[in-house]
């Protein structure tokens, strides 16, 4: 009997070729049910690391991640994840995540752990110091006007209202929605060095 | 990217240079080997022989830092030999304009264009401009023959781009330029496409622009711009790089590319004055003429209610730069190195180990006074102050460490670098006692809001006007949890009022409609609360918000449409239209009008992204429809002379630009060696290096140096990535699997070096430069070839850049050798092109 590729497939659903070709399917089939994801919640997600934007499943039982994998419906990965994708359930119940605020104060040698409250509360107050030491609301600046259909150059104290005493870069590992919460919060601030991945 | 992952597959000719996807973005890669199942050629030009290369059809290697000279030659190459898409070059570019006849090139002034400053090392680009007929409109010549036409100046220019010259700068064999260029160049008949894959290995130069525009110049003397299969595409290099850059996490761009406002620009009507460009074309829809509406908008959330006619929407508190005022990354860390800022924020960034010159940026981070950092795991960044060589006890920079949830532990969407914004959902509540970054920084802001009600300071209102409305509330009023959903909802935009669908003003000589008779209900664009429907329905005058009109539609009255998960493919081109949504209007291919003739008839007719059907009924009575992808605009093909319009519409005129006068290292790219070389000269000209980046290594900072020519330092460099670790790598060198597949830091050589240097494959060696040392195992591979540049061997090296100190036994940066330098536009530092030396240990 010649079993084309197409066929074999087809067959193989019938349980078929399997007979044919002298090898039972039941116990795999028995295994696959076995499997702890049978019970679990399917999450999707899209993975974190470059930019293609691969499709995820997160299954998770009992608020425990127990498997990653790609995601089969997704249009751009079908189901496929490189080595950093298919290594994502790694990050989860991971001894070096950091998992607690910590602090290193001046000249110390080592973190300590704190709590969010203490360490928000004390970035909240340099913060404020910071940006009220080093509030520009003017700056003096050369701007050229027309004055009898000439450029004339003129210094001005103009109106700029920034932050000079602090900078931040990051991040493009944020969802949209943190990248906009999070220049929204440093524009309220009045920083202008503003930076991240992009630039380099 | 112009186009997308999936439209690899419609492609005939893939050129990868400046990229290297079958490591770096290894599911994309079955996109292209689809198309190379379908018949398709690729192409791989990089100075390692990659794994990208292994699958090529064609390779060809180029010493780093000379893809300008190579590029050069192709388009000189396609220029000679007639190979070009006429009729597109005429139609959808600035070929036919005419420059000012005073205009010199490169050829004519030792390296320069017309209009160069040496003591400011800037270009005044009045020099470039185009000659002008009376009413101001641009004088152009449509047969593409006048001497100072854009076409003709391209000739000349890119004539002197030989291929001896070429080869000689380049190290790639005249024949291997030629297989190339010919492959390449066949990709100019109406229905073929070529597309270019590049990433940072184009960007991080000190003409790293440039090296993109010349890409942009042979694409358009092809006709692969605007088309299924081709594009110039941008390999991002993170999930959601391209959502934040849309998003304006940037010194000079707010959400949506609105500049970031200067203090010359003293209220909007000067700002809209200023950013909107002006044509006299009317068939141009210089859709940039709505900046004002998205400005408003954008005012207008973050503002809200704040935001009034009578205050001119707040705008005197967003924080404003000086003209001219830089801001980027290599300013931010020289201004840190010279004690200039007294706090910082690395939030989910490593820049000890990411930055170039990572020595300057490990010491200027113990000039701060305190700094926070939120990450998932510790990194070179967060504990600087126990790095190699360093004495704790005299680090006075105090340092929080913020722990932030994983992304499948949070809601919301990223931008993949098709543009695709896809919704992720939580799977799982966050690890221990992290948090997601939303959650923090609104913390951060209650907390700080608060300390300025109670103790007042330096102008509190600029951070107490911010609307502030997320989500889940307690029952005093105070928001509990940040809900995605909610900022969504704000970055889309809302109506604050009820808008009218006014008619539009009727253009000259056309008459005005019957008025509708009396009781006929007026039509309405929306609703007060009622989420905007798409960018084009945006208003200037306070009456919508949106937080990034680019992303207006990605959550609107139907719903969250990144969340979608359709699977239909009606063109069959991959466009998938119904899986998440894409910027903008979820038009899946960027110019896409470009891809038709003058009337709308599909170049390509097997592989139409969009086609005019004449005969279509509009809900108006009248007919006429685009069928397809989601058009660049609604107009009728170019044909209609009174209502069409020309398909790049973000350009002022409505063509692309093969001249590009608002770069600001000349209006065509030049060979200029990399800052640091091997070269004590430059075969094309006397300017050795680009003459508009800026200097750093002048200014007395210690760590600034750099060796060209330099005995010690004989060697070309370049840093890449590699499969098994990201960026450098936090993430991945704390994934158990990971950091066996990939434990360490190595250095490709090839083996001629090593024998040369009596290295042994295996041998650990130190790569210094002038600037730091690393050490590595030797790599000793036929992967790398030496080059002959102008009748020498000069030899290239490679190195990952993912490892770093606080991962035991793995090696320190890579980027402690790179140098500060910067793209003469973007000041994108470069690291793709530096000199090394290097030696094996014990």
């Amino acid at each position: 009997m010649a079993v084309s590729r197409r066929d074999f497939f087809k067959l193989s659903g019938s349980g078929l070729a399997a007979a044919t070709l002298g090898f039972n399917l039941a116990p795999v089939e028995a295994k696959a049910e076995d499997l702890a994801i049978r019970y679990a919640k399917e999450s999707t997600t899209i993975c974190p690391y470059c930019s293609v934007g691969c499709g995820m499943i997160v299954h998770t039982l009992g608020g425990n991640v127990i498997n990653v994998e790609g995601d089969p419906d997704h249009p751009i990965s079908e189901g496929a994840l490189c080595p950093k994708g298919s290594s994502v359930f790694q990050l989860r119940d991971n001894k070096a995540r950091v998992t607690t605020p910590m602090y290193r104060a001046p000249g110390a040698s080592e973190w300590k752990e704190v709590s969010w409250e203490w360490a928000l509360d004390e970035i909240a107050l340099k913060v404020k110091k910071t940006r009220d030491a080093s509030f520009m609301p003017t700056s003096k600046i050369k701007i050229k006007e027309k004055m009898g259909g000439v450029d004339v150059e003129k210094e001005i104290e103009a109106v700029v209202n920034r932050t000079m005493g602090m900078a931040s870069v990051g991040s493009a590992a944020l969802d949209n929605e943190e990248c906009y919460l999070y220049q929204k919060f440093l524009r309220g601030l009045g920083l202008v060095y503003i930076e991240h991945q992009a630039r380099i | 990217m112009t186009n997308h992952w999936i439209d690899f597959k419609n492609s005939d000719v893939i050129l990868i240079m400046g990229s290297n996807p079958a490591e770096n973005h290894p599911v994309s890669f079955r996109w292209i080997l689809k198309a190379k199942e379908a018949g398709a050629k690729v192409i791989c030009v990089d100075p390692r022989f990659t794994r990208s290369a292994a699958k090529a059809d064609l390779y060809a290697p180029l010493r780093s830092g000379t893809d300008i000279a190579f590029l050069g030659g192709m388009i000189n190459y396609i220029l000679q030999n007639k190979l070009y898409f006429e009729q597109y070059v005429r139609d959808y570019t600035n070929s036919s304009y005419l420059v000012n006849a005073d205009f010199k090139m490169p050829g004519d002034l030792a390296g320069l264009f017309s209009g160069y400053d040496a003591k400011k090392r800037s270009y005044n680009a009045k020099a470039w401009s185009f000659q002008k007929n009376a009413d101001e409109s641009i004088m152009k010549d449509p047969t593409l023959q006048d001497p100072n036409c854009v076409f003709q100046l391209l000739k000349k220019h890119y004539g002197r781009y030989t291929l001896d010259l070429v080869s000689k700068t380049t190290g790639t064999s005249k024949e291997k330029l030629l297989e190339v260029y010919k492959l390449y160049a066949s990709t100019g008949k109406p229905d073929k496409a070529g597309t270019e894959l590049y990433a940072m290995g184009w960007t991080q130069h000190t003409v790293g622009t440039q090296n993109i525009r010349a890409m942009v110049i042979v694409q358009l003397l092809l006709g692969n711009m605007g088309i299924a299969g081709g594009g110039i595409n941008a390999l991002r290099g993170e999930s959601n790089v391209q959502g934040s850059t849309d998003h304006g996490l940037l010194f000079h761009i707010l959400p949506g590319y609105l500049p970031v406002p200067s203090a010359d620009l003293k209220d909007t009507a000067a700002y809209i004055e200023k950013y909107t460009p002006k044509t006299k074309d009317p068939q141009s829809a210089n859709w940039w003429a709505n900046r004002n509406k998205y400005l408003i908008s954008y005012l207008k959330a973050i503002y809200g209610a704040k935001a009034t006619k009578e205050n001119d929407f707040a705008y005197s508190l967003l924080p404003k730069l000086d003209p001219g005022m830089n801001g980027s990354w290599l300013m931010i860390f020289d201004n840190m190195i010279k004690g200039k800022f007294k706090g910082f924020f690395a939030w989910g960034q490593n820049p000890a180990c990411s930055g170039s010159n990572s020595n300057k940026v490990r010491s200027a981070l113990s000039k701060l006074d305190w700094m926070v950092t939120a990450n998932l795991f510790d990194n070179e960044t967060a504990s600087f102050w126990k790095g190699p060589g360093v004495d704790s006890s005299k680090v006075k920079t105090e340092v929080f460490f913020l722990p932030v949830a994983a992304s499948f532990e949070k809601e919301g969407s990223i931008t993949n670098s098709g543009r695709w914004a896809q919704w992720r959902t939580a799977a799982v509540k966050p690890q221990g006692q992290s948090k997601p970054d939303a959650e923090i920084i609104h913390e951060l802001y209650q907390k700080i809001k608060s300390l300025y009600a109670k103790d007042g300071g330096a102008l509190p209102e600029q951070l107490s006007a911010l609307t502030w409305n997320y989500g889940f509330k307690r029952a005093d009023g105070t928001i509990k949890s940040i809900d995605a959903h909610a900022i969504a909802k704000e970055i889309n935009g809302y109506f604050l009022e009820d808008v009218e669908d006014k008619p539009k003003p009727l253009k000259p000589g056309e008459k005005a409609p019957l008025p509708p008779p009396p009781g006929t209900p007026k039509k309405m664009l929306g609703k007060k609360g009622e989420l905007a429907g798409s960018f084009g329905q945006l208003q200037a005058d306070g009456s919508t918000s949106s937080g990034n009109w680019l992303y207006t539609q990605s959550y609107n009255e139907k719903g969250n449409l990144m969340a979608r998960r359709g699977k239909k493919d009606p063109t069959g081109l991959g466009m998938f239209p119904e899986w998440s949504w894409c910027w903008p209007v979820n038009r899946r291919i960027l110019y896409n009008r470009a891809s038709v003739d003058l009337n709308g008839k599909p170049y390509n007719l097997k592989k139409a992204v969009v086609y005019w059907n004449a005969n279509a009924p509009l809900p108006n009575g009248k007919t006429g429809a685009w069928v397809g992808d989601v058009p660049d605009g609604p107009w009728p093909p170019m044909a209609n002379e009174k209502d069409g319009k020309k398909p790049f519409i973000m350009k002022p005129d409505g063509v692309a630009s093969v001249f590009g006068s608002g770069l600001k290292d000349g209006p065509f790219p030049e060979h200029y060696e990399p800052v640091e070389c091997p070269v004590p000269e430059n075969f094309f000209s006397k300017q050795m290096s680009n003459p508009a980046s800026k200097v750093f290594s002048d200014a007395g900072v210690k760590e600034d140096v750099l060796a060209t020519c330099d005995v010690r330092f004989p060697l070309v460099a370049t840093t890449y990535r590699v499969t098994e670790h990201w960026q450098t790598g936090v993430m991945t060198r704390n994934t158990p699997w990971l950091l066996e597949l990939q434990p360490r830091q190595f250095c490709e050589i090839s083996v001629e070096l090593a024998k040369e240097k009596s290295i042994g494959n295996g041998d650990i060696i130190e790569v210094s430069s002038a600037r730091g040392k690393i050490e590595a195992v030797a790599m000793v591979t036929p992967r790398i070839k030496p080059f002959q540049i102008g009748g020498k061997t000069v030899h290239q090296i490679g190195l990952p850049w993912c490892f770093g100190w606080t991962t035991p036994g793995v090696g320190d940066a890579a980027n402690l050798l790179t140098p500060t330098a910067g793209d003469a536009n973007t000041m994108i530092p470069e690291t793709k092109a530096f000199m090394v030396g290097i030696a094996r240990k014990g």
